[in-house]
């Protein structure tokens, strides 16, 4: 750490290269989650049915239907076989976010992402605690004790209480109390646990993680040997652990960051003034030189995780 | 840099494993309130009527995904979706009120074709053989027909007129000289649609209702012989009936309380007659 962590996080970004591109993929992503919000709202709204369904299903201009696979498969465990077009809808879906990354579907689709982006932001500006942190395992523990729910009771059981479909079905459908869902996971976010909902709980993210193991859509710590340890990717980051191994990589390490659990949201790219990170595929092989004199085995994810 | 780092491995062991075992028991307790809930949302209330061709109410929440594409394919606004906290029915899924929106049974059921999962089953194919639920005419007190009025009303918009529903006339007690037109609904042609139910003219509830087939059907008694029905012996040759002939404590009313020698019906036959059919361990006396 030097003293360029005590500057604001992304000041020095803003201050090299304007406030707009210091924030161009934060105002991509909140503008592709109002997108995929307005595809649905077009109809109830402008009477333009392009677009019907929500997120767990819908089906477009008549001919492409989509699934939620993650329900798909509840469904199934809970004893149902869908029809053959929410079979292939869910395959479409998985399909896509397995190769451009299944946390895509976290950082520039899902409506929940903005409400928990805002609890950390007034988290952060209000400096409270961490708060919980549960460990890293425990959003695997959630995901399998969906599917054992699923399984026994035959219900798609995630949907009695999954705050997106909540938040989003009462967007296009008619709320009734389902903001108090959404409420609930802003406050556990501000007040209980920092980034506690998507960053270590939501069985959802969890299994669009999965699903995107291997996606080729990828961030790079590219030109990791200019990082001045401004600690600002760390910062911004919501799963900040993925970041160490690419950008404390030693030069045979890949610059690629491989963890299942990046959201693909680009924020890293837009705060980091040395202008170290990168959009690549993941067979990018690129050489991208460490840095000298820092190995991997000083982390520095500890340290920043105060921050 | 940590201090866990420095701990010896027997540490880091049983540290990752009350770690696990934290994070196991936090999701049982979870998944616990999680089966809580399933169990709950099948508590689906006696007047939400599920669309057209709905699987039983078990498999409808393994199958429906809550898209609401039914809802969005129904041309007249009958179906919507389950409001949390306001609706009864579990959060999401598509359901109807009678009293407020029928189904108008459409030919070509857009509901069941806009299903994506098969929650609506598309062996549904004739409108007609839809069960969503019954109806019943729940307050026979009030209504009119019932009380020997001409209101006709539930009768005249059953799309299945005649069949699902019919006049059924008797006398009127009450006037002596009137007939009553009691609606009668019949279970195996109603579809359930509700327009009954919507178009009842008493103010508020309707005196007829549709109800689920679980609160308004019962199984049938088949343990009962219907002898109108089904005129064979109830089992061959081992009862034959009628076989009462005169004799001590019948209800013969011919000769109350016993027989008349003079009126034996064979007369080889000395002081009485003997049952053709006599109860093991009676000795033959009983009557
Ligand atoms: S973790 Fe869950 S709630 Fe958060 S953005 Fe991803 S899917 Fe949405
Ligand atoms: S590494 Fe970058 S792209 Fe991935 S989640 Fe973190 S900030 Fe977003
Ligand atoms: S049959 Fe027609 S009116 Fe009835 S629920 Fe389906 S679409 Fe709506
Ligand atoms: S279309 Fe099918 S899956 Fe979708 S809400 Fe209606 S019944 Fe459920
Ligand atoms: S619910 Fe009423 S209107 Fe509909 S079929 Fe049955 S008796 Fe007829």
């Amino acid at each position: 750490m030097n003293d360029k962590a005590k500057i604001p996080v992304g000041q020095e970004a803003i201050e090299k290269f304007g406030w707009l591109r210091a924030h161009r993929f934060l105002l991509l992503r909140r503008a592709s989650q109002i997108f995929f919000l307005f595809l649905f709202l077009m109809g109830p709204w402008l009477g333009i049915w392009w677009v019907k369904g929500n997120l767990s299903g819908s089906l477009t201009l008549g001919v492409l239907p989509l699934t939620d696979p993650f329900i798909a498969l509840q469904s199934m465990l809970a004893g149902h076989w869908p029809e053959l077009t929410a079979l292939i809808g869910a395959l479409i879906v998985g399909v896509a976010y397995a190769l451009i990354g299944g946390r895509v579907y976290c950082s520039w689709v899902c409506p929940i992402n903005p409400v928990t982006d805002g609890a950390h932001w007034l988290h952060e500006k209000l400096g409270l605690q961490k708060g919980w942190q549960p460990k890293s395992g425990t959003r695997y523990w959630v995901l399998a004790m969906v599917f054992v729910v699923s399984t026994l009771t035959g219900t798609i059981a995630w949907e009695l209480v999954n705050p997106i479909s909540m938040l989003n079905r009462g967007l296009i459908f008619g709320m009734g109390f389902a903001w108090a869902w959404v409420l609930a996971v802003f406050l556990f976010d501000l007040f209980v646990s920092r980034r506690g909902w998507c960053g270590h709980l939501c069985p959802v993210g969890t299994f669009y993680g999965l699903l995107g193991t291997k996606s080729l859509l990828r961030i790079s710590a590219a030109r990791r040997a200019d990082c001045d340890d401004c600690m600002d990717c760390f910062a911004v980051c919501p799963e900040m652990q993925v970041i160490t191994p690419a950008l404390r990589g030693t030069s045979e390490d890949t610059p690629l960051i491989l963890a299942p659990d990046c959201t693909n949201c680009g924020r890293c790219i837009d705060v980091c003034a040395m202008d170290v990170f990168e959009f690549t595929h993941r067979f990018d092989d690129t050489p991208a030189p460490g840095r000298e004199g820092r190995t991997r085995s000083q982390p520095a994810s500890r340290a920043s995780r105060a921050a | 840099m940590s201090a866990a780092n420095r701990k010896p491995k027997a540490m880091d062991r049983r540290r990752f494993l009350q770690d696990s075992a934290r994070g196991i028991a936090g999701c049982a307790v979870a998944g616990m309130g999680l089966a809580y809930l399933a169990r709950d949302a099948r508590a689906l209330p006696a007047q939400a009527i599920r669309p057209p061709g709905a699987l039983a109410e078990n498999d409808f929440l393994a199958s429906c995904i809550r898209c609401g594409l039914c809802v969005r394919d129904c041309p007249y606004d009958t179906l919507k979706l389950a409001e949390l906290g306001v609706d009864g029915p579990a959060t999401g899924t598509p359901f109807f009120t009678a009293r407020d929106i029928p189904c108008e049974m459409c030919d070509d059921i857009p509901c069941v074709a806009a299903c994506p999962t098969g929650a609506l089953d598309k062996g549904l194919d004739n409108i007609d053989d839809a069960k969503m639920g019954v109806a019943v005419l729940i307050d026979q007190e009030n209504c009119l027909n019932a009380l020997g009025l001409r209101c006709d009303v539930c009768y005249r918009v059953c799309p299945v007129i005649d069949e699902a529903i019919t006049l059924e006339l008797s006398h009127n007690d009450r006037s002596g000289h009137h007939a009553i037109f009691m609606p009668t609904v019949h279970a195996d042609k109603c579809t359930g649609c509700g327009k009954c139910e919507k178009s009842c003219v008493l103010p508020g509830e309707a005196a007829i209702k549709v109800l689920p087939m679980r609160i308004a059907r019962t199984e049938a008694a088949d343990h009962y012989k219907l002898g109108w029905e089904d005129r064979n012996p109830l089992v061959d040759e081992l009862i034959d009936l009628p076989d009462r002939l005169p004799g001590p404590g019948t209800d013969n009313l011919v000769a109350p309380g016993g027989y008349t020698p003079d009126a034996l019906p064979d007369p080889s036959m000395e002081g009485g007659f003997s049952p053709s059919f006599q109860l093991p361990g009676t000795g033959g006396t009983g009557q």
